[in-house]
This record gives C-alpha cells, sequence and structure tokens, in this order.
C-alpha cells in the first residue's frame, strides 16, 4: 500500500515548529494511517530514501548546510512547505540582519563580556558550516509553495493544512487558528 | 551675519502679513535669499507666523525647490525624466559633471553652483532640457552643457545662458525664454482663441445671470481637461450650490506628468484669455477671488502673468465691479509652487495653496463642499478656462457638436518622445493614435505612452482607439517609443518617478510602488519567474484599490497597463525554477564573507 511520503527539517530555529507537529496529540496515529514519515528528525532518517509527496521545513536560513538541506528538500519533494514565522520571514535570527557579520563573530568570539578565547580566533573548522551574510528566508533561497506562519503555528493549524493539503482540498483556517496576538 | 538673517527673515515674513497662508511664498524667498532654509531660519519664520515650528519643518522638507542643508547660489536641476534619458541625458549629465567636478547632488566647493535632478519640467519636445535658477535651458547637448558652466562661472548670471529667444511671448520682455512653443497644429477650439476678439465672451457671460452661464457649459457637454473628465458644468453648479460665506476658483497650473507640456505653451500664449476664464467661472460659481497655482518650474512666467492681471486690473476686467457689473468683484492671485508633482492633485494643490506640505486630503468633502480654507472651491484645468470661451464666443451648440460621442470639443496634445515633430497639436476628440503618429511622424511607434505616467502604455493592436474620455484619456501627454526602445525600461522609469513624488501618507502607495519596483527589476535581470506576473498583477491591483488619491491610484498602471499589452515582453524574460536554487539567490556572494572571516573555503558549494 503507498501512502503519501512527509519529509521534515529543522533549519536554523529553535525547533518549535516541530514540537507543535508533536503536538496534534493522540491525532498522530491517525496521520501515521494517512502518511509514511521518510526524512525527519522525528524518525531520525538522515538521508531522503524516496521522493516524498510534502515536505515541511521549519527555521531560516542562516548557514551553508542550511541552504544544502533546502535544496535537497526542494529535489526530492512534489510541496515544499515553509513552517513557522523563521522559516517564512526570518524570525528572531534575521535580527542579526542589520550587523555585518564580522561584528557578529566578533561579539560572539573575542569581544563579549563573558568570552574565554585565549587564541583569539573565530572558530573555523571544516565540521562547522559556514554562516551566510545574512539570515534568508526559505522563498529566498528556493522556491516554497505554501507559507504556514505563526510562532509555532498551533498544531490545530499544521493537522488542518496537512489533512486538507493530502485531501486536496482548499485550505479554510479559522479565525482563531490565523490570529497571532 | 546672525542678526542680518533674523532681521530679514521677519521682514520676509512681514511682507506676507505674518499670514501663514503665505508661508509657501515665504520659504521661497528665505530659500532664495540664503540658499537654503536653515534651522534659525524655520524657527523664526514659525515664531513670526505663530505656528508650530513642525508645521514650517515639514513644509520645507516635503517641497524639492526648498532645502534646509545650503545649495548653491545657483542650481542647475537637470530634468532625467524619460524622454530626456532618450534624447541623450546621459551624455550631458556626463558634461556637467566632469565640467564642475561634483556629482548629483553636490554643491561646487567655492559654494557658486549646485547640480541635481529633477523629473518632468514640462520641456519634452526640446529635450534635454535643465532649470538654472528660474531660467530654462533647452535642446542640450554635451557642448552646451560645458558652456553653460562657463557662462556661469564667468557671469553667475543664469540670464547670459539665453542666447535666442523663443517664439511669439517666449521672447517677450518680461519672459525672454528660449523656449519654444512649437504649436504643430492649431485647433478649432483653443488655439483659434488668439483670433477672436479678447474680452467679448466675458461681456456675453456678464449679461447673463450665473445659472444661465452654468447652463451654456452643461449644453456644451464640456468636461475637465486635466485628464478625469468630469463634466465642468456639473463642477460650478456644485460649487455654486454649496453653502459658503465665500467660494473660489482655483486655476489648476500644475502640469507635473510627465511628458505634459500643453499647459506651458497656454501660459504664455494664451494667459490673458485663461484669466478672462477665470473671471467668468468666478462670475458663474459666485467667487470673489482665483488663485493661479503654477508650477514652480514655470516661474519663468511669473512676472508676465503678474504683469497680464495688473494690465487686466487696470482696464477694469478684475477688481472692484469687473466690466461695470454691478456687484461683481473679483481678482486674481498667482501662487507659485515649489516643486512636487503630486500637488497637481486638486486636493493636495488645495493644501500647496493653504501654504502647507502638498497633502492629499480625505474626499468627501469635495473641494466644491470645503474646499481651499474650507470654503467651497472650484478646480478647473488651464485648457477647461479656454474651452469656456469658446463655448461662449461660438456657442455651446457647435461645440458640443465638435470631437466624439462622450467628450466634445477638442484637446490639446502634448506630443514628445521618437517622432519627427514633437509639440503642441490640438484635434478634436475621437482622433485615433494611428492618425496622430501619422501626423507627428512616427508611424513606427513601437509604444505610445497616453496620459503620462500614470495613464496606459499601448501597442500597435490598439492603434486604431481613439483619444477621448470614454476610450484612452489624457491630460495632454502622448510619449511615443520606437522600436529601439525597451519597455520595461520605460516602465521602470516610471515607477522610479512614482515612488520618488508618493507623498508617503497611505503604506500601499508608499510601500507597494516600492514593492512593484523591486519584482519589475527581478524581472528585467533575468531572475523572474512567471508568478512574479501574477503578483505583480495582484499587488498593483491592490495599490491602485488602497490609496487615498489619484497618484496612488494610478502609479501601477505603467506596470498593469504593459502587463496587459505587452505580455510577451514579459513572458519572454521570465522562468520557471522548480528544483534548484532561487535566481535571485547567489550562494557564492553569501558565502564570502564568511569564507574571508574564517579563512577557509565552503567544503559544500565549491567554486
Amino acid at each position: 500500500m503507498d501512502k503519501p511520503k512527509i519529509a521534515t527539517a529543522a533549519l536554523t530555529g529553535c525547533f518549535g515548529c516541530h514540537m507543535s507537529i508533536l503536538d496534534i496529540d493522540d491525532r498522530i496515529l491517525k496521520l501515521i494511517e494517512l502518511v509514511d514519515f521518510n526524512k525527519s528528525p522525528i524518525n531520525d532518517i538522515k538521508e531522503f530514501t524516496t521522493r516524498c509527496r510534502i515536505g515541511i521545513v521549519e527555521g531560516a536560513c542562516a548557514t551553508e548546510e542550511n541552504v544544502e538541506v533546502l535544496k535537497d528538500f526542494r529535489k526530492h519533494c512534489d510541496t515544499l512547505i515553509a513552517l513557522g514565522d523563521c522559516a517564512v520571514m526570518g524570525g528572531i535570527n534575521a535580527m542579526r540582519n542589520t550587523i555585518p557579520l564580522k561584528e557578529c563573530l566578533e561579539e560572539a568570539y573575542l569581544n563579549g563580556p563573558s568570552v574565554y578565547n585565549p587564541e583569539k580566533k573565530i572558530p573555523g573548522d571544516r565540521e562547522i558550516p559556514l554562516l551566510l551574510d545574512r539570515v534568508y528566508t526559505c522563498s529566498e533561497v528556493v522556491k516554497i509553495d505554501f507559507k504556514l506562519p505563526g510562532c509555532p503555528p498551533s498544531a490545530d493549524t499544521i493537522w488542518t493544512a496537512l489533512v486538507a493539503l493530502l485531501e486536496n482540498r482548499p485550505l479554510e483556517l479559522p479565525y482563531e487558528l490565523i490570529k497571532y496576538d | 551675519m546672525k542678526k542680518e538673517m533674523e532681521s530679514t527673515v521677519k521682514n520676509i515674513c512681514r511682507d506676507s502679513g505674518n499670514d501663514k497662508i503665505h508661508l509657501l511664498d515665504i520659504l521661497r524667498r528665505v530659500q532664495n535669499q540664503f540658499g537654503c532654509v536653515s534651522d534659525e531660519a524655520i524657527d523664526l519664520i514659525a515664531k513670526s507666523l505663530n505656528i508650530p515650528r513642525v508645521d514650517v519643518e515639514s513644509t520645507v522638507t516635503f517641497y524639492s525647490f526648498l532645502s534646509k542643508e545650503p545649495k548653491g547660489q545657483i542650481v542647475i536641476r537637470l530634468c532625467n525624466d524619460i524622454i530626456d534619458r532618450m534624447n541623450g541625458y546621459d551624455k550631458v549629465a556626463k558634461a556637467f559633471r566632469e565640467e564642475l567636478g561634483i556629482d548629483f547632488g553636490e554643491t561646487t566647493k567655492d559654494g557658486k553652483i549646485s547640480l541635481e535632478n529633477t523629473p518632468c519640467i514640462g520641456m519634452c519636445d526640446q529635450a534635454p532640457a535643465a532649470l538654472v535658477n528660474g531660467e530654462v535651458v533647452t535642446y542640450l547637448s554635451t557642448d552646451r552643457a560645458r558652456e553653460i558652466v562657463k557662462i556661469l562661472r564667468l557671469t553667475g548670471n543664469p540670464k547670459k545662458l539665453v542666447q535666442r529667444l523663443g517664439d511669439g511671448n517666449n521672447a517677450h520682455e518680461l519672459v525672454k525664454s528660449m523656449v519654444q512653443n512649437n504649436i504643430r497644429r492649431a485647433g478649432e477650439v483653443v488655439f483659434s482663441l488668439a483670433e477672436s476678439q479678447p474680452n467679448i465672451a466675458l461681456e456675453k457671460a456678464l449679461a447673463m445671470s450665473p445659472v444661465e452661464v452654468i447652463n451654456e457649459v452643461k449644453t456644451a457637454r464640456l468636461r475637465g481637461r486635466g485628464g478625469a473628465g468630469f463634466p465642468t458644468g456639473m463642477k460650478w453648479e456644485f460649487t455654486r450650490a454649496a453653502n459658503g460665506d465665500k467660494k473660489y476658483i482655483i486655476c489648476n497650473a500644475d502640469e507635473g506628468e510627465p511628458g505634459t507640456f500643453k499647459d506651458r505653451v497656454l501660459l504664455t500664449e494664451l494667459p490673458d484669455r485663461i484669466f478672462e476664464g477665470m473671471t467668468i467661472a468666478g462670475y458663474a460659481i459666485g467667487a470673489e477671488e482665483g488663485i493661479m497655482y503654477l508650477r514652480g518650474e514655470y516661474e519663468y512666467l511669473y512676472n508676465f502673468l503678474e504683469a497680464t492681471l495688473e494690465k487686466r486690473r487696470k482696464d477694469g476686467l478684475l477688481g472692484k465691479n469687473v466690466m461695470g457689473k454691478k456687484e461683481f468683484n473679483f481678482d486674481i492671485r498667482i501662487q507659485l509652487g515649489a516643486g512636487a508633482y503630486i500637488c497637481g492633485e486638486e486636493t493636495a494643490l488645495i493644501s500647496s495653496c493653504e501654504g502647507f506640505r502638498g497633502d492629499p486630503k480625505n474626499r468627501p468633502p469635495f473641494p466644491a463642499q470645503r474646499g481651499f480654507l474650507g470654503y467651497p472651491s472650484c478646480i478647473n484645468n488651464v485648457e477647461t478656462f479656454c474651452a469656456v470661451l469658446s463655448i461662449l464666443d461660438k456657442g455651446a451648440g457647435w461645440f458640443a457638436e465638435l470631437g466624439s460621442r462622450g467628450s466634445a470639443g477638442t484637446k490639446v496634445l502634448s506630443v514628445s518622445g521618437d517622432c519627427q515633430s514633437p509639440g503642441i497639436y490640438e484635434y478634436p476628440f475621437g482622433i485615433t493614435i494611428k492618425k496622430l503618429l501619422k501626423d507627428v511622424g512616427a508611424e513606427d511607434a513601437m509604444a505610445v505612452q497616453v496620459g503620462g505616467a500614470s495613464g496606459q502604455m499601448i501597442g500597435e493592436k490598439d492603434y486604431d482607439r481613439i483619444i477621448c474620455f470614454d476610450d484612452l484619456a489624457t491630460g495632454g501627454s502622448i510619449m511615443i517609443f520606437g522600436p529601439q526602445r525597451n519597455i520595461l525600461e520605460v516602465v521602470d522609469y516610471f515607477m522610479e518617478f512614482f515612488i520618488e513624488e508618493s507623498c508617503g501618507y497611505c503604506t500601499p502607495c508608499r510601500v507597494g510602488n516600492v514593492v512593484l519596483r523591486n519584482y519589475l527589476q527581478k524581472i528585467i535581470s533575468g531572475k523572474g519567474e512567471p508568478s512574479d506576473l501574477d503578483f505583480l498583477q495582484k499587488l498593483g491591483e491592490n495599490i491602485k484599490a488602497a490609496s487615498r488619491c489619484g497618484l496612488g491610484q494610478t502609479s501601477p498602471n505603467p506596470i498593469l497597463s504593459t502587463l496587459k499589452n505587452f505580455h510577451p515582453v514579459y513572458a519572454a524574460m521570465v522562468r520557471e525554477e522548480t528544483e534548484g536554487l532561487q535566481p535571485t539567490f547567489d550562494i557564492q556572494a553569501a558565502l564570502r564573507d564568511s569564507e574571508a572571516i574564517t579563512g577557509r573555503k565552503s567544503v559544500l558549494f565549491i567554486h
């Protein structure tokens, strides 16, 4: 039986949107009936093993690794959803966008009041992905099909959106689910 | 020095009766005297006029001819309108920069000359052109630019730049300008006035009752010549019927729409008749005062117009008991603008006449109910007043017969761009674009912009359409683009213009136009995708629907009309990017800083 496949990823963010996915509570059992999870932190599958119907990405795009993951998702997913404010608008991460990258790193690794760094070096290890010059939204980097804002979007919002998409119905979100103040 | 300024500023304010209505005049005089309106001057003016400082400062910063920073004694304002760009603006600009040793927005070290750009100054038929203080210099070339700088350095007198005088009243001793009229086709209504007897129409009007005059205009089916085409008789009737101790008639001589320069010629050749028309309108609506709002760019006509008014006063055509008509008192004053496109919008024009920023006002109440200083006011275009004269001269029936079904009479068009004979053409309404292009010598035109930047751009398939209020409406501007032009660059210029001229009050206009232009530039740079075109369409429609005044309601037109009429141009520039990175995202550029800071290359994106 071929169930639609879903993949999820967290870029630069707090992982709160994934928590919100889990917040659908017992509906997760129903979700498992509806779909199979492929690459996702939820099941710890690291690489795509097949093409997916839906890709869900939380977090902003702040590092070269984020770009790589986004590119990979775009390549393997029919429909790509940017989930949450960081993915849609950059979120908290984008606060650094008004400050040059060099100044940010110097404050973090050289000049900050609590920094202990006798070598006076900004880390450049190959294992640490390079930061981008600024934080990008997901749609600045790859084509995004749908955006679900919210910090995080509530479990009901995610559930309603997913089910509508899987059943190929237009998405109707009641006012309570899209009001954020 | 400080003391001297204090007394000068105070005197200027006193000359204007310390009346805040004259703030704009006061600021212009202070600017001319000191090269700027400094913080100290702002304080002094606010104190003298007894108004909040912020009112003065916001007015100073609103108009492009006023500045808080010191300008040179001479300011060269080179017009960078699209037509000027097509006629060699770049080369002339380079010559000015080199010869002066400064860039645009700067002043020479000796404080003598400033160099600036300015949008359309109403000289598209003799582009490239520039304003040097009030003086107009036209048909600029690189040699001429260098010569201008030399003469200015030598004499310090912009008047010396005028070597050969223009035709008609441009050579009048109070004008002495090199501007050419370029009247190519005189029509039946407006330019025929040159042959008709002056003040006969006024005499006829005064022999009728005001209501009869209005009825005559209504029978003629005259519609406003500014472009919107509101029935003039109806406007007069509303203003007449409105409650108010005083009423005002205002002549909108602020043609700032890129490519419009017909009022320049009317003001030069028929000023007496325009004032006659205003007097008739004043009689019809029951006004005792008229204001002509003259755009700052046409300052070179100011003395000439003032002298014309003075003569009319002497001849008993203005003032108490006009033409002996008991209890009809009427006079006209001229209000000079200071460089703001938005002031052509009637409610913004009223704000400007009141002395303040040219901010549009909410409608309703319409000016006919509450206009200048809250009194019922009627604002008409320069050309409308000319048409009124012909109607009274030759009869409403005659006028109504001219033109097309919904648009009676003629229209004065100002034609510029890629054509053999740019200039002024007066045609009865209903003329096809094809016929017009033939007459002006532009049969190979790729596109025609009808109605200025806020109008619409049409292509060959629409050349059988006609100029009238119900098909292709225009305040007079016709800009022609030949096959060698890039449509998207023209559109980009228009958007740049609207961004600059937006007053900033409504978010859809202030922000939306910037977003529109960003997407347009994305498309121009070859990085656009098909969905961007839908986005442009939707955003454009939103801006139109959600803006308060005519500027925002029309600013998306260049994009919307070209999306409609030149869709293949856009379609050829966009491509679908489904896999891979967005074409606008440059990973190498995004990593450059990091690679420099860490001193290592990316391992994921090798280059």
